[in-house]
């Protein structure tokens, strides 16, 4: 079973949200333990670019793995601040450290996400 | 046809070492325990064991058993020496394939089959039409086999040190021939020099019930060579650097054996070989004296998004000439790989095509296959 922090809102295609998610703050995005085993090793993350703008539930990138490739989604609606620069060398930090330094982009949002999910919500939707 | 998920013989093996299980085939088999990397890379470099209890084996068994099979199969298996391997395929009358198989020779009146689990029972069925006339049985004894594989350069070390009696045999059993052998625990197994990594390695049949010892001793012994259980993903893109076709993928009903590049398995005979009919026989000289109108062919990417299984190949117009078959991030050569369906016309090395990777050219470049040889 993975790990769900408590603390972090989450999306129905896996995408985990930290910060409060609300119009104006910025907030932290990564993919879930869960979707990261399900991918396998990490071999390429083509994230969203600095500047973008990112719409909750649209596609803004993607996650390469030795076995398949899957979209990334973003789970909030905004524009990128930041993104982990790490991941270009290092993709399989996403494997190892889902929630910490496998952090995907930032996003400044420009609207109050309305259909993330807590954890437990998100928790059942994996089990 | 059930529609029972089945369980290998060694379920609560894979389950006690943290496996992900998946269908595969109508089976549910590790696709991975730690990691498809440290899988693959396990095999190139050391040893890794493979649960392949989902193939199915076929019994054949007769006075006519090699005629038969001369008559079933594209390949001449009444020249297959005692223990020894070959690898061919089940066609249709019209030369599409049916299942690539490997077929072993246990004795002169004695064949084992081993086909693909998503095709074992058709390839049953197939057989047992064809077998009328022969004085010869066709019977599938997948239930009762698990199949176990030791891949890897340390592989020879381990399987022989696994023996009480045969570790000889092993150390000096040449690629594609077997031996019957009595592993520790007085378990007998029938061990083959084959396998499906492009790495040295040994397949090893034996009962389902003594399957789950076996996996046990050959972690056991493969302990101090760092053996690492290995599945289905890392199996794949150890195949796929190998340039061995899957099938379902660069093999179906609608490619002959010509088309992939297998054409030297079909054997039609010659004057001071003579060979007589079999299944597919007209329509696989057709094909041949016609040469294919398309090529699998290996492409290399210089990027990172890789190539899967459909997506189109594009030619300098744009235009989709073309569709690959199967698509990784190669582990040991760090960059995307494929193989892929083009005329011929673009098959030759060195050529520049594009790939359309969800919506966006990739270039990558025809290379010969495999993409990966041992001691390469």
């Amino acid at each position: 079973m993975s790990n769900v922090p408590d603390e972090l809102a989450y999306s129905a295609e896996h995408e985990w949200v930290a910060g409060e998610p609300d119009a104006g703050a910025e907030v932290t995005v990564g993919i879930t333990e869960h979707a990261a085993a399900a991918l396998g090793d990490i071999v390429y993350v083509e994230a969203p670019r600095v500047g973008d703008t990112v719409i909750a539930g649209e596609v803004c990138g993607e996650l390469e793995s030795t076995k398949a490739v899957s979209e990334l989604y973003s789970p909030v609606s905004g524009t990128v601040t930041a993104v982990n620069e790490g991941l270009e060398s290092a993709p399989e930090t996403i494997n190892s450290d889902a929630y910490g330094d496998g952090w995907i982009f930032k996003v400044e949002m420009t609207e109050t996400a309305t259909d993330l999910l807590d954890a437990e919500a998100y928790a059942a939707t994996i089990a | 046809m059930s529609d029972a998920i089945l369980r290998s013989p060694l379920h609560d093996q894979h389950v006690a070492l943290g496996a992900t299980l998946v269908p595969f085939a109508g089976w549910e088999m590790p696709v991975r325990y730690s990691g498809d990397i440290a899988e693959h890379t396990a095999v190139r470099t050391g040893a890794g064991l493979f649960d392949l209890s989902h193939m199915g084996e076929i019994s054949i068994r007769g006075a006519e058993a090699a005629a038969f099979l001369d008559f079933a199969l594209v390949g001449r298996l009444s020249a297959l020496a005692l223990a020894g391997a070959k690898y061919t395929m089940l066609c249709t009358p019209e030369g599409g394939v049916i299942d690539d198989l490997i077929v072993y020779r246990r004795d002169h009146d004695h064949f084992v089959i081993v086909a693909n689990a998503s095709n074992k029972d058709v390839v049953v069925a197939e057989l047992a039409a064809r077998v009328q006339g022969f004085d010869a049985s066709v019977e599938d004894i997948s239930a009762e086999i698990a199949l176990i594989a030791v891949q890897g350069p340390l592989a020879e070390g381990i399987v022989a040190r696994m023996c009480v009696r045969g570790d000889d045999d092993i150390r000096a059993m040449r690629y594609y021939s077997a031996a019957n052998v009595l592993l520790e625990g007085d378990i007998h197994a029938f061990v083959a020099r084959t396998g499906y990594t492009g790495e040295d390695g040994f397949e090893l049949f034996v009962g389902a019930d003594e399957a789950a010892a076996v996996w046990e001793l050959a972690l056991a012994t493969g302990a101090q060579d760092g053996i690492v259980p290995c599945g289905l993903s890392s199996r794949d893109t150890l195949r796929l650097e190998a340039g061995m076709p899957l099938y379902g993928q660069e093999l179906t009903r609608d490619t002959t054996p010509f088309d992939a590049g297998l054409g030297r398995i079909v054997v039609f005979g010659t004057a001071a070989k003579p060979r007589g009919d079999f299944v597919g026989r007209e329509a696989l000289l057709k094909a041949k004296v016609e040469g294919p109108s398309r090529v699998l062919v290996g492409l290399v990417g210089d990027g990172r998004r890789a190539a899967r299984a459909g997506y189109p190949v594009l030619d300098d117009a744009g235009v989709a000439v073309g569709t690959v078959t199967s698509g990784a991030p190669s582990p040991t050569l760090g960059r995307p790989i494929a193989m892929a369906y083009v005329p011929a016309a673009l098959a030759e090395p060195g050529t520049v095509v594009g790939i359309d990777v969800r919506g966006r050219r990739e270039d990558m470049t025809v290379t010969a296959l495999p993409f990966y040889s041992r001691g390469s």
